[in-house]
């Protein structure tokens, strides 16, 4: 998939106005990889994952599936396309309808889509469904009766059934208890290895996309402020935002191997409607100059690969480290 | 910091109310043996079963677990929030020596709010729309001291600057819808902090916020409670919120207390499987793609708990002894564990 120059724009709730979702955003998602989407809340990474699966129409720019846009296929062929790219969302209810048995609410987008018949598509959703991990005497349950952990297991299955070949999963274990975020994590990773899925997964949970992620692209306030390989981003990452994101992340470990110190952030994401000009996220970032407000700072690939959106970063970090006020405590972590 | 050490220090009985009643003097919370039970149509629903613990003056304390362990009732219980028409309480819950659970509720009113505050996740629930910040922080102040009007805005002014809000003379003329929700967060704690209270019960209360804004908030509480003296009862799902801002850690399981411990002990060397699972389920401390640790199975409802150890079918551990139910007992000063493999198992922690 190839992202050039998305914008998306909602009309405020009065019409006054406008919020700028994703604002002139360029990236490309690789085949079989998994991109994680990483960014705070409002910072556009759920419209971003609506628009890759063409849920929302671009208001500028396009999505690119394997070079074409879908934008521009007629009624048909869309339909036919679309199944390619599939969505789980957070809630694991949303998907379920609570009148419909497990085994009904997977074989419906494949009913809606008029696939086989009423006997294949009841072997197929039964196969998927112990696919994901869910006995057979599941099929005939409803979904008050499974754990968050289940239903998420029967919403990949419910997307499973169209085989897929990008799957973007928007927040898919925040609502799960960290006790079974490890069995729905590792099913998705023995899924892509078995049919070579393509994941784009947006969270905001650092350890989960740090987990899992070939690649993470980090989002504030509409715009991709850095993107690299996992490894770059998590322990060299080269932006100002990443570096505070990162260590603002609470680490589950004694006080004697707290080593690194915290970036304090003041305040939070300003309002999407007007943001700061100039760089978005000069009101908080802590090295932040005059030019900030001036000049919005270009998407430079610094390194193979690694592309940052920062006047002052090179390739050997972020801007002037020493100057940036720390906070001393026991905060802080590994990384 | 003085940690609650007297508290496991008795003997244990056949049940977990296994203190004597001259223990903890020093405590500031002793919880002993508190037990709650809803009545619901289909008769008397046990939800939390002969939970002790105790708070030090100033103490920092986490209460950790996963959804449905009793985390959230159990400190609504403390403050007896809980509707009295269908919650059954026993046992005793002795704040400074005296006992919560008997009061009566205009005794409770002035308990509440004064010495013991709650702040919750979704601070909206607490704040009603219709008054500004400032006059809701200040009528928290009235109701337990006779200030006026003109002398609780001063002091609700203040209150919102000591919590960190920019502009507190602006702020505190606006309403609730009008802040975000770290401010919201941020208002409920000088709400809650206004009284000087000797314990805040803290409900998740940054489990709806960014982790940059959480950050904020986590700080904000413990260096108010250095500062202040004020004691801390977190209740988180998260263990690193607990590791980076308390001093003991409480794992709950199935609406008992398993392991009660200091926090740099039991993320190093856990000693109940439950507490080990859940610090082993962390992406953090695995390994970049390694197959995720977790725990199998989930938290039994109320009304299908095992007979014996209630982590039992969960455990990878169990045994023939863990078919009885197990007391809480002390394997050290300042260590209970309720497993009765804990002397004979070892337990990867955070740190291996
Ligand atoms: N249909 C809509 N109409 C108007 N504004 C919208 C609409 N959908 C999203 N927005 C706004 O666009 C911005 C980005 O929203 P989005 O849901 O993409 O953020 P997000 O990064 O997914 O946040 P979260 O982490 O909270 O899920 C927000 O300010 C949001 O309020
Ligand atoms: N008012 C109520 N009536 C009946 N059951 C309740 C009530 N409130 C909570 N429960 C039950 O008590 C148990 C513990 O809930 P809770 O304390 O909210 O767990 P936690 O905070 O650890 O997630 C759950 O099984 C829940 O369904
Ligand atoms: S461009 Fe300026 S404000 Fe933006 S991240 Fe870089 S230093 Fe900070
Ligand atoms: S008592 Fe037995 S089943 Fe229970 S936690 Fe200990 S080892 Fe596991
Ligand atoms: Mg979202
Ligand atoms: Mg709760």
């Amino acid at each position: 998939m190839s992202v050039r120059n998305l914008r998306i724009l909602f009309p405020t709730r009065d019409g006054s106005d406008t919020v700028k979702a994703v604002d002139d955003i360029d990236f490309d998602v690789f085949q079989g990889e998994t991109l994680g989407i990483i960014g705070e809340s409002g910072s556009g990474k759920t419209t971003l994952g609506r628009a890759l699966v063409s849920l929302i129409k671009p208001s500028e720019g396009q999505v690119l599936h394997q070079g074409r846009d879908p934008a521009t296929l007629g009624r048909a062929e869309f339909r036919r396309h679309r199944r390619d790219y599939q969505i789980v969302f957070q809630d694991p209810n949303a998907a379920l309808n609570p009148r419909m048995t497990i085994l009904d609410s997977v074989i419906e987008p494949a009913e809606v889509l008029k696939e086989g018949n009423d006997a294949s598509r009841r072997k197929a959703g039964l196969a998927v469904l112990s696919r994901v991990g869910l006995p057979r005497e599941f099929a005939d349950r409803y979904s008050h009766q499974l754990s968050g952990g289940q239903k998420q297991r029967v919403n990949i299955a419910r997307v499973l059934m169209l085989r897929p070949k990008v799957i973007v999963c928007d927040e898919v274990v925040a609502a799960l208890d960290v006790s079974i975020r490890g069995d729905v994590l590792n099913l998705f990773a023995d899924l892509q290895r078995e049919f070579g899925l393509t994941y784009v997964f947006i969270t905001h949970d650092i350890s989960v996309v740090s987990h899992i992620s070939d690649r993470i692209a980090v989002t504030y306030l509409g715009k991709l402020m850095e993107l690299g390989s996992a490894e770059d981003i998590i322990e060299r990452p080269l932006h100002p935002y990443t570096q505070a994101l990162l260590s603002a992340e609470p680490l589950p470990l004694p006080s004697a191997m707290r080593t690194a110190r915290r970036i304090v952030l003041e305040g939070e994401i300003p309002s999407p409607i007007s943001p700061p000009s100039g760089c978005r996220f000069r009101t908080r970032c802590p090295v932040a100059q005059p030019r900030c407000a001036d000049d919005v700072p270009a998407w430079r690939e610094l390194k193979p690969g690694h592309w940052v959106a920062c006047h002052f970063s090179t390739a050997d970090g972020p801007p002037s480290n020493d100057a940036i006020p720390q906070h001393d405590s026991k905060q802080g972590g590994l990384r | 910091m003085a940690a609650a050490s007297t508290s496991f220090q008795s003997a244990p009985t056949q049940t977990n109310a296994h203190r004597t009643s001259s223990a903890s003097t020093d405590a500031l919370l002793d919880v002993r043996a508190l037990s709650l039970a809803f009545q619901t149509s289909e008769g008397e629903l046990p939800i939390i079963r002969e939970v002790s613990f105790s708070v030090a003056p100033g103490e920092r304390v986490g209460i950790v677990g996963e959804s449905g362990c009793g985390k959230t009732v159990t400190g609504l219980s403390l403050l007896r929030l809980l509707p009295e028409q269908t919650a059954r309480l026993s046992g005793q819950i002795l704040f400074e020596g005296r006992d919560l659970a008997t009061l009566s509720a205009r005794q409770m009113r002035a308990v509440r709010g004064r010495d013991m505050a709650m702040i919750f996740q979704e601070p909206m629930s607490a704040l009603d729309p219709v008054f500004t910040v400032g006059e809701q922080i200040g009528e928290a102040y009235r109701a337990h001291f006779p200030v006026d009007r003109k002398e609780a805005r001063q002091r609700a002014i203040a209150a919102l600057a000591e919590v960190g809000i920019p502009a507190p003379e602006r702020r505190c003329d606006e309403y609730p819808h009008q802040l975000s929700g770290g401010m919201r967060q941020r208002v409920m704690i000088a709400m809650a902090l206004i009284c000087q209270p000797k314990l805040l019960i803290a409900d998740e209360p940054t489990t709806a916020l960014d982790v940059t804004v959480q950050s904020q908030i986590t700080d904000l509480l413990r260096t108010l409670s250095e500062r202040t003296g004020t004691a801390l009862l977190f209740i988180t799902h998260d263990l690193g919120v607990v590791a980076e801002t308390c001093t003991r850690m409480i794992t709950m399981y199935a609406g008992e207390v398993v392991e009660d411990a200091p926090v740099d002990d039991v993320l190093m060397k856990p000693r109940h499987p439950y507490t080990s699972g859940l610090l082993r389920s962390l992406p953090s401390l695995s390994a970049r793609r390694s197959v995720l640790p977790s725990i199998p199975g989930r938290v039994p409802s109320p009304n299908a708990m095992p007979a014996g150890c209630r982590f039992a079918p969960r455990c990878s551990y169990a045994a023939e002894s863990c078919q009885v139910r197990q007391t809480l007992v002390a394997l050290g000063p300042q260590h209970a564990v309720q497993c009765c493999r804990a002397a004979e198992i070892s337990l990867p922690g955070a740190v291996n």
